[in-house]
């Protein structure tokens, strides 16, 4: 159940789009951030508040790889599998950090600290292999340099 | 419609303008292959099975998206067509499990189609594949996506047609499946089994579940006949293998119901196979039925109904009759009890649904029917439902009313419970039970008030206007919020947007009839009606929804004490005289009692024996523990039935009856449209036709009655019935026929009083709002209204029969207000002690706003719960309806 809070915040987002149409994916994406992910409960509240089915909802939002329906860590780290960053090996990088969270790619720390993603192409293969935490960018990795710079977000 | 020639194939085709290539070339019986194209949805065009060329158009069209134009060329078979749609079949092919050796759906299956005659074996994608489980989360449906095609046709039809979007694309690229919210359950969505995502799945995906190892598709046979639920009248197809039935459809061309059906019709027929069903005749000995013969029992029932007669009288003797049965069942019933018993105490359950419909539009138009047809409904602007729970009760109806509003018409609610339909409504009015004259008198105060009447057709048309006009002076709308407990604005609002509609349809059930006032409501509607000249013209009218399949059909036949068939009274001497002459008997010249009379009348020992065919008053009749003493202290009961209801088991001599499945003959759905039915299996061990049943008893008691088939029975009918005049089994076909249609020349009637009412004018009553007989009080705080459930019908004889339906809705609870159940303490499931003034039953809560503060609703369907012996035998001082919708009574937690 969602708490009434919770239920007003969503309210109030859904106030603010209702005179735009097919507001949908726009007030997906601000709860999500509200929340941080899209919680079930919210999902079930605004299908009956927009009248919109949940499975077009679920279809939403299983259809676009931006929504996340389960909490995510506070820091999003997003390794580059791209070709110019697999050359140069990636896959390494990777390992690496399943060792060292002690997750896969598309999961969250049970501290709620990180979640490791997989992307195709940062746009910065000059500087392969790439990986991004949150918004900042380490380019040029090697498996060891990896530990300490996870380190510096716990 | 403007038309285009066009070339198909080097054919000429004139096409209508606006059409597609593919729906084109199918009116000029050209096929072109297709899989998400279905005729009755708009097409995802998402396929490409249906490509074609085009001279001049450099890539292939998918025709079931290309407009026809003027001259156009179309090739639909050339090598590089079937190239293109071999190569969408081999990418379908890839990842679909070629399981059609054991697949439910070979042999109906069009993906197997297709790969036959394009000679696809296999395919050259050989790739990744997704094993999905299969689903079986309900009793009815089984996904498979492993088969799913990705069509799109199951999420159309649930979205379009059924409005009930409970399946969508989920994921996407090579991931994307079918599936619900969340891939909730299908039991945990909003899905109401009406199976119809199931009936347009071109392939294997979707399964009844109790299909499933019956046999393949090829060997069923297929008749094609008429549901026995409601009054929708929607047409369906048995399959059948060994005199079993294994599944139904419903063809397309279907005309009530364009092949959709609900939940019942589609998976309700395990009823028919039961094991429960009757075999035998039974005779009471000691209080135990014994198994005996046709002949011994027949004769035992005409001895004694001699015997009565003698002692007594022939109107100790009292008949009830069925709207289950067909027609020509039914008039036979009728006549077996006027010419051969010599009463006219007959009647049937439309007494307690609609007999103050008949009885009110009798009065105001001169016929008792609904006016006009269920597909006039998409031709109106405004629709105001009135006491109906339509989406439960006349589900397909329901969906005609969904895509008239989707397609702009106003709808207009008036229900004191908060039905589906309030869902969608413009307007919603929540007026407390019983004060629906108070409501529509105050529609029509300010139609008056604002001059938004129909000045010329009142004139015209109509009197008894300016009598009438004056009654209404007391209904402002300030007024009646305080009676009805709707706002006086709405009531404005509502009004203004009825009389503004150039068309505007009334629709309503038993939220009107069932009261005490129930033949002033009825009148008070059809005021309304006329006041803004509603009446006469397509999409308009005032429609009362007829509960079951063939209620219609059996007061038109004469199964009422007080008319013959086609409502021709039996106190008019002329019309006595030819029924006299055609059966060569004199008949009587009074009318007979009502159902609930005749209760009463045993009571005070003036019925002594009782003929009741295939009709359960014990669970259907209010009071019922009243009904039950009186059954029980006659002298003499005879029940003809197709299971040991719990009536039959009262009986001294129970019959076995045939089901609908098992016979021949017709039934008349609520817009009047007779339609015929086919047998599709033998009836079980000696069990017959009721019409068999009826010829045979009449021959043993020395009127023989000759008929080879119930078509010579519709000879007879139509010889006798004016407005049966032309209705012949020959000229029936697929689509039946809409009375009044008085000779063999005529089609039917879509609309009624079209240039001129029935009885000439159209008549205004003067009518006064009259509270319910019972208010709640102190003692019985709340006000109970009663009603019927999507997935059962009636008393359950047959519904209960059926796993499926059982488990979805397995019993009978009280739906309370959170209000009321927080005042009374009350916890969901808890089991209470339902009291009225006149018994009390226990059920489990329910706690729904629903059900408005201060009123508790339960439905009839259930013998541990059984409802009706809680209501109000009160009856309407004409058409002797009792008041099943409000009875006070209170609730009583029971002690652990
Ligand atoms: S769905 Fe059709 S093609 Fe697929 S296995 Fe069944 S019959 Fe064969
Ligand atoms: S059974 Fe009817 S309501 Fe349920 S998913 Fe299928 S179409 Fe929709
Ligand atoms: S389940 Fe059937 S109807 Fe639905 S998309 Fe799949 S193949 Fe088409
Ligand atoms: S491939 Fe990794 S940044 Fe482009
Ligand atoms: S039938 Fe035309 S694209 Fe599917």
């Amino acid at each position: 159940m969602l708490s009434k809070e919770d239920e007003e915040k969503i309210n109030q987002i859904i106030d603010r789009y209702r005179d735009d149409s097919g507001p949908l994916i726009s007030i997906l994406q601000e709860v999500q951030t509200t929340f941080g992910y899209l919680p079930k409960d919210a999902l079930f509240h605004l299908s009956r508040r927009l009248k919109i089915p949940e499975s077009k909802i679920w279809g939403v939002v299983t259809f676009y790889s931006q929504f996340y329906l389960e909490p995510r860590g506070r820091n999003t780290i997003k390794v580059c599998l791209g070709t110019a960053c697999h050359v140069k090996g990636s896959d390494k990088i990777l390992d690496k950090l399943r060792k060292i969270l002690g997750i896969k790619e598309g999961q969250t720390t049970k501290d709620l600290k990180f979640s490791l993603e997989t992307v195709r192409c940062l746009g910065t293969c000059f500087l392969a292999p790439v990986m991004m935490i949150n918004n900042d960018y380490y380019g040029r990795l090697t498996p060891d340099r990896v530990e300490h710079i996870v380190n510096q977000y716990r | 419609m403007a038309k285009v020639k066009i070339k198909i194939d080097e054919k000429e085709i004139l096409a209508e303008e606006g059409s597609t290539i593919l729906e084109a070339a199918k009116q000029a019986g050209i096929d072109i292959p297709h899989l998400c194209y279905e005729e009755r949805l708009s097409p995802p065009s998402s396929c490409r099975l249906c490509v074609v060329e085009v001279e001049g158009v450099q890539n292939l069209v998918a025709s079931c998206a290309y407009p026809v134009r003027e001259g156009i060329k179309v090739k639909t078979n050339t090598e590089r067509v079937k190239r293109a749609r071999r190569v969408v079949l081999e990418l379908l092919i890839s990842n679909h499990p070629l399981d059609c050796m054991t697949c439910e759906k070979s042999g109906s299956c069009l993906l197997e189609k297709y790969a036959y005659e394009l000679g696809v074996t296999s395919s050259r994608f050989q790739g990744e594949r997704i094993n999905y489980p299969v689903v079986s989360d309900n009793p009815f449906i089984e996904r498979d996506n492993n088969k799913c095609i990705l069509c799109g046709r199951c999420v159309n039809v649930c979205e379009e047609v059924q409005q009930c979007g409970v399946l969508d694309f989920a994921r996407r690229g090579f991931a994307t499946l079918i599936t619900t919210g969340f891939n909730r359950p299908l039991t945990e969505t909003a899905c109401v089994f009406c199976g119809n995502c199931l009936s347009v799945c071109p392939v294997g995906a979707l399964t009844e579940v109790e299909r499933k190892g019956r046999g393949r598709e090829w060997e069923f046979k297929k008749t094609t006949t008429i549901c026995p639920y409601c009054g929708c009248g929607c047409q369906i197809s048995l399959h059948t293998k060994n005199n079993t039935v294994v599944k139904v459809t419903s063809p397309p061309s279907a005309p009530v119901n364009s092949g959709w059906l609900c939940t019942k019709g589609k998976f309700g027929f395990e009823f028919i196979n039961s094991p429960e069903r009757l075999t035998d005749p039974l005779i009471k000995e000691d209080g135990k039925f014994k198994k005996t013969s046709w002949d011994k029992a027949l004769e035992f029932i005409a001895s004694k109904f001699k015997q009565i007669k003698k002692e007594y009288g022939a109107n100790f003797i009292a008949g009830l009759s069925s709207a289950k049965c067909t027609n020509e069942e039914n008039y036979l019933f009728q006549k077996f009890m006027r010419a051969v018993i010599g009463t006219n105490n007959v009647d049937h359950c439309a007494r307690l649904c609609h007999s103050s419909t008949v009885a009110g539009l009798a009065r105001a138009f001169g016929s008792g029917a609904m006016t006009n047809s269920i597909a006039e409904i998409l031709k109106a602007d405004c629709i105001l439902v009135v006491g109906s729970n339509t989406s439960e009760t006349h589900p397909i109806v329901a969906l005609q009313i969904k895509k008239a509003v989707k397609n702009g018409a106003k709808l207009i609610v008036a229900d004191p419970r908060k039905i589906e339909l309030t869902e969608i409504s413009h307007l919603w009015l929540r007026h407390k039970p019983g004060t629906d004259v108070a409501l529509f008198n105050s529609f029509m105060w300010v139609i008056l008030n604002e001059e938004l009447q129909d000045k010329d057709f009142i004139e015209k048309r109509t009197e008894g206007f300016e009598q009438f006009k004056k009654v209404i002076e007391d209904y402002n709308p300030q007024k009646v919020q305080e009676i009805t407990g709707v706002a006086a604005d709405d009531i404005i609002k509502a009004a203004r947007i009825y009389a503004r509609a150039k068309k505007a349809s009334i629709l309503f059930t038993m939220g009107i009839t069932q009261h005490t006032t129930g033949t002033d409501n009825v009148l008070t509607l059809a005021n309304l009606a006329m006041l803004c000249g509603n009446v006469g013209k397509e999409g308009t009218g005032v429609n009362p929804l007829r509960g079951q399949n063939n209620v219609q059909g059996a007061c038109d036949m004469g199964a009422l004490p007080d008319v013959y068939p086609g409502y021709q009274s039996v106190e008019d001497g002329r019309i006595r005289e030819k029924f006299e002459r055609s059966w060569g008997v004199s008949l009587p010249d009074k009318k007979g009692l009502t159902v609930v009379e005749m209760i009463h009348a045993i009571e005070e020992g003036k019925i002594k024996g009782m003929y009741i065919m295939g009709e359960n008053p014990f669970l259907s009749d209010p009071n019922a523990t009243r009904t039950l003493k009186a059954l029980k202290s006659l002298d003499f009961l005879v029940v003809q039935d197709i299971f040991l209801s719990e009536t039959a088991s009262l009986a001294d001599v129970v019959l076995p009856a045939a089901c609908f499945a098992e016979k021949d003959g017709t039934f008349t759905n609520t817009e009047r449209r007779v339609q015929r039915l086919h047998k599709a299996i033998n009836p079980p061990g000696l069990s017959k036709a009721d019409w068999e049943i009826i010829c045979e008893l009449s021959r043993m008691m020395g009127y023989p009655m000759h008929y080879e088939h119930p078509a010579d029975i519709m000879k007879e009918i139509a010889s006798l019935t004016p407005i049966y005049g032309g209705i012949l089994y020959s000229r029936l076909g697929e689509r039946g026929i809409q009375w009044p249609c008085p000779d063999p020349s005529h089609p039917g009637t879509p609309y009624l009083h079209k240039d001129k009412f029935t009885r000439g004018k159209g008549k205004f009553h003067s009518v006064t709002y009259k509270p319910p007989k019972e208010s709640p009080d102190k003692d019985y705080p709340l006000i109970l209204t009663t009603g019927r459930v999507l997935f059962h019908f009636h008393t359950g004889t047959m519904t209960r029969k059926v796993k499926g339906l059982n488990m979805i809705y397995p019993e009978g609870v009280i739906e309370i207000n959170p209000r009321d159940a927080a005042n009374l303490n009350l916890s969901e499931g808890e089991t209470v002690k339902v009291v009225s003034r006149r018994g009390s039953v226990n059920a489990k809560v329910k706690i729904t706003d629903k059900s408005p503060h201060g009123v508790v609703f339960m439905s009839f369907h259930f013998a541990e719960s059984a409802a009706n012996i809680l209501t109000n035998d009160a009856l309407d001082p004409v058409a002797k309806i009792p008041e099943y919708k409000v009875a006070a009574v209170k609730i009583e937690k029971i002690r652990e």
